[in-house]
């Protein structure tokens, strides 16, 4: 069944998201409404703070963790590095190797995952509370003590590698990324995550060794924990878990970036149906204009089945299946992203048409009443996109931290959205959307003349 | 009834917009009385099923009609996803897209999705809120206005939808005809996107007669899951779609079946996109309606040991220990009205071919349908399936979309309920059993996805 089902709309995952949105945080993304989640600090003895939501209705526990630092780490020529780490957690840790380590871990019924974005190494456990001894010793190995032994390591770069070279012809994966290395330049951002052939060649275990005590320390470190244990008992876990990483990482700067705008990249290829996306200036994160920008956004793309672009593209004119927007914040960057796919003889038209709305959104910015709107869905989603999971609620208290909003976030954010003013969002308007787009095409050559 | 996990095999024809049966919910040990799921029939026959989950003040609203594509009329392929998006136009007492801003203006979420066998939209909003959602899905259950104005540009919009999930990705074409080929008289053998010349010509006459037909109260299934309790779940369904007409009853969906299977078939695939080989095998089987004396249960079972992750026989044999492969997997669709398929997978990587990962994988194969499984292995898969039951407590739409497909396929509350208990039966014997009854290698279907400029197969 799960071949089979077909859907009025799905997050979209065009090929330009796929390297430019991968760790953004798309937005909306913080901020709570009615939902009264308790959250503690807990400090353990070694210092490693976790916040923490007790909730003993369902008999589990969902940790979430996330390690500062990432690919932009990855060493020059080793492009690919904390991509290639990420699969070797649970493939040796301790005295145990792959095997021995993956049957105790299924024997303990629990789940360990880690992922690696652009600006940090994340992972998560879900366990079952009565096994959590077990969970959390495995967890301690694979985070403290990764063997990097010869085989696994050879067999997951191959395993990368193959997909790589799986990749070489697909026209989405190449256009995403030449289209990553015209809006990012020489930045660690325009390389791409799993590195390349010759530079996964070229990693050993010591590379490997290395990274892992240069990222994995407790000063870049950030924890949330949801489900059935208290605060005394997760103290322990805790120092148990992360208590023996070195104290500090050792990080290398990484270099603020705008993203290259004014530019038209074209990946000509004969497809049915032509990928378009448009990259604006965006607002980072601390800026003062952030909230503005974020309503402004969702009145232009956001949301499911309501913006001004969704109802000119798709409910108007039937051009396109999806199309929608998206504040798209790194660390060291941030923009607004358009994307759509849109039948390639109808490209031209199409782009055309973003334009305008883009233009008209410039130039008079929302109504009153949109913004009522836009501030009533940003305040009512919260809960639902970011609570409705021990996973989803651990994951939203990791970015709040990461983000450096302050524990009690949920509760200011309310007042911050309420307080943005026509003329804020006006102004954010006029500031982003006036500048000439990045515009990137993939599919057959546009006619002349109709690039918007 | 329910797959164990989920899990992506190379490339799908179509993208879920929620996770989809994860397992069954563990009600077996215990329930607390907080989480009991309560079950109910309002007057008119609209069934309904309310899941309490108290830790947010979150719910899920859900209506399931029991029609998806294998129901459709010859020749009027993709209708039934047609007229799920056109579910989302103007009715006689709201106009199009005012259910939409009332859900926006919330903060809430909403979609809607088509399957084979059933087609199910859904919101998930606060709770205070939950009655006007019931209210308007009330409302277009019965109201809708189609005209062609509106028709005519979301055909549109489903045309792009069916290039971008079908023809912008060479894995989802082939297994269209990998379907078509497997399936030689269900209607499983139909896209549920529809072919494209059939979708180009679907109209305001189609979607009538189909709304008409299968719309009706007596044909839905409510499923309210989170914080709300089921007394004021039954007061505000009874208000809103209780007011609703029965409609007239439908007959039992009887379907053609399949006939006697007897070749083995194969599909492929050149494609200028593809680099590196990849192929998969299906078969015929039964679906846990379909299944008789646990069959069913044993497939779900067959299909974590031999394929379903990284401690399964063919990930352990063919990626790590013989190197030879960068994937390979099992799967099997459970959740289905009709008999069903049972596929396993793999690409090569290194030096191999693609012609000795597929007789690797047949080499496991046949050594589950000689030799059999072990109890340790086969106690793993089960702990694996009932501890799954348990994590997917902790997600009120996994639970909603359990109970949706899964009494919107013919199954039962009591199914989802004794589902771990049949589970635990399943003995090491039945394993092998269904492995030599239905993974015969001479009544097969192999798909071939290879690259343009390679002739290795």
């Amino acid at each position: 069944m799960t071949t089979s089902m077909t859907t009025r709309f799905r997050p979209l995952v065009s090929a330009a998201t796929l390297t430019l949105a991968v760790l953004c945080m798309l937005l909306p993304a913080v901020v709570a409404a009615r939902a009264e989640v308790k959250i503690q600090e807990v400090k353990s003895d070694k210092g490693v703070t976790a916040w923490l939501v007790e909730d003993y209705s369902v008999p589990i526990i969902a940790m979430r963790f996330l390690f500062d630092g990432g690919s932009t780490q990855d060493p020059a020529g080793k492009e690919g590095l904390a991509n290639l780490m990420t699969g070797l957690f649970d493939e040796g840790a301790g005295e145990l190797d792959s095997d021995a380590f993956q049957v105790r871990l299924d024997d303990a019924g629990a789940e360990m995952r880690f992922s690696e974005g652009n600006d940090g190494i994340g992972g998560s456990m879900r366990m079952l509370a009565d096994r959590q001894d077990e969970a959390f010793e495995l967890l301690k190995l694979a985070v403290e003590k990764p063997r990097f032994d010869q085989a696994p390591i050879d067999r997951i770069r191959s395993q990368i590698v193959n997909g790589i070279v799986a990749n070489a012809r697909d026209p989405q994966t190449q256009a995403a990324r030449k289209w990553s290395e015209a809006i990012y330049g020489n930045h660690p951002y325009a390389r791409p995550d799993e590195g390349t052939e010759k530079s996964l060649a070229t990693i050993t275990a010591d590379d490997l060794r290395a990274f892992h005590k240069a990222n994995f320390a407790r000063d870049n470190l950030h924890v949330a924990v949801v489900g059935a244990i208290d605060a005394e008992t997760l103290k322990k876990r805790l120092d148990q878990v992360f208590g023996d990483l070195p104290e500090k990482s050792d990080l290398r700067p990484v270099e603020r970036v705008e993203p290259k705008l004014d530019q038209t990249v074209q990946v000509e290829y004969p497809l049915p149906q032509t990928s378009l996306q448009l990259i604006y200036p965006g607002v980072p994160r601390d800026a003062p204009d952030f909230l503005a920008a974020a309503l402004m956004e969702h009145i232009l793309g956001g949301g499911t089945f309501s913006s001004r672009l969704f109802e000119e593209v798709r409910e108007k004119r039937g051009l396109a299946y999806n199309v929608s927007s998206a504040l798209a914040n790194q660390e060291h960057s941030s923009a607004l992203i358009i994307s759509t796919a849109t039948r390639s003889d109808r490209a031209g038209e199409t782009l055309g048409v973003i334009r305008d709305v883009v233009r008209k959104m410039a130039e008079e910015g929302p109504t009153e009443a949109e913004l009522e709107a836009a501030k009533k869905y940003m305040l009512g989603a919260y809960a639902i996109n970011n609570l409705d999971s021990s996973g989803a609620i651990a994951a939203t208290l990791v970015d709040l931290q990461t983000d450096e909003l302050g524990i009690d976030y949920m509760r200011k954010r309310i007042d911050l959205i309420n307080a943005v003013t026509l003329d804020q969002v006006k102004e954010v308007a006029r500031k982003l959307l006036t500048a000439e787009p990045a515009v990137m095409i993939l599919g057959p050559k546009l006619a002349e003349g109709s690039k918007g | 009834m329910i797959l164990g996990f989920l899990r992506a095999k190379g490339s799908l024809p179509a993208v879920l917009a929620l996770g989809l049966a994860i397992a069954a919910p563990a009600l077996a040990e215990a329930p607390r009385k907080d989480w009991a799921v309560s079950s109910f029939t309002l007057d008119n026959g609209m069934q309904v099923v309310v899941i309490p989950d108290h830790r947010a003040p979150i719910v899920t609203h859900m209506v399931w009609y029991k029609v998806g594509s294998a129901d459709e009329p010859p020749g009027k392929s993709g209708i039934a996803h047609f007229f799920e998006h056109l579910m989302f136009k103007g009715t006689t007492n709201h106009k199009a897209g005012e259910f939409g801003q009332k859900v926006a203006e919330i903060g809430g979420s909403e979609n809607a999705f088509t399957t084979y066998d059933y087609t199910a939209y859904h919101q998930t909003v606060a709770p205070e809120a939950l009655e006007t959602m019931m209210s308007f899905e009330a409302d277009r259950m019965r109201n809708l206005v189609l005209t062609d104005a509106v028709i005519g540009p979301e055909r549109d919009v489903i045309l792009e939808e069916r290039r971008s999930r079908i023809e912008n990705n060479p894995g989802a074409l082939l297994n269209e005809e990998v379907d078509a080929t497997l399936y030689q008289n269900q209607p499983y053998r139909i896209p549920v996107i529809g072919w494209m010349q059939e979708i180009e010509q679907l109209n305001r006459v189609d979607a009538t007669e189909f709304y008409n037909r299968y719309y009706a109260p007596n044909n839905a299934i409510l499923v309210v899951a989170g914080d709300v309790e089921p007394e004021a779940v039954k007061a505000m369904a009874e208000k809103t779609y209780g007011k609703i007409a029965r409609g007239p009853d439908l007959p039992p969906r009887v379907r053609p079946k399949e006939p006697e299977q007897n070749t083995k078939r194969t599909v492929e695939l050149t494609d200028e996109r593809v680099s590196v080989p990849s192929f998969s095998k299906s078969w015929l089987v039964p679906s846990y309606q379909t299944a008789k004396d646990g069959e069913a249960e044993a497939l779900d079972l067959l299909s974590e040991i031999l394929g379903g992750g990284n401690r399964s026989r063919l990930y352990q044999g063919l990626v790590v220990k013989d190197g030879i492969a960068s994937s390979a997997g099992a799967f099997f669709e459970g959740t289905m009205v009709d008999d069903t398929s049972f596929t396993v997978y793999g690409g090569p990587r290194g030096e191999a071919g693609l012609q000795q990962v597929e007789e690797a994988v047949d080499v496991e194969i046949r050594r589950i349908i000689n030799d059999g499984v072990t109890q340790d292995e086969l106690d793993k898969a089960k702990d694996r399936f009932v501890r799954s039951m348990i994590f997917a407590r902790d997600n009120q739409a996994s639970m909603a979309n359990i109970y949706g497909s899964t009494l919107a396929t013919g199954g039962s509350v009591e199914d989802i309920a004794r589902w771990p208990d049949r589970i635990r039966a399943v003995t090491p014997e039945q394993i092998k059993a269904v492995a030599a009854k239905y993974l015969n290698p001479d009544r097969s279907v192999a798909g071939y996805l290879l690259p343009a400029k390679s002739v290795e197969k």
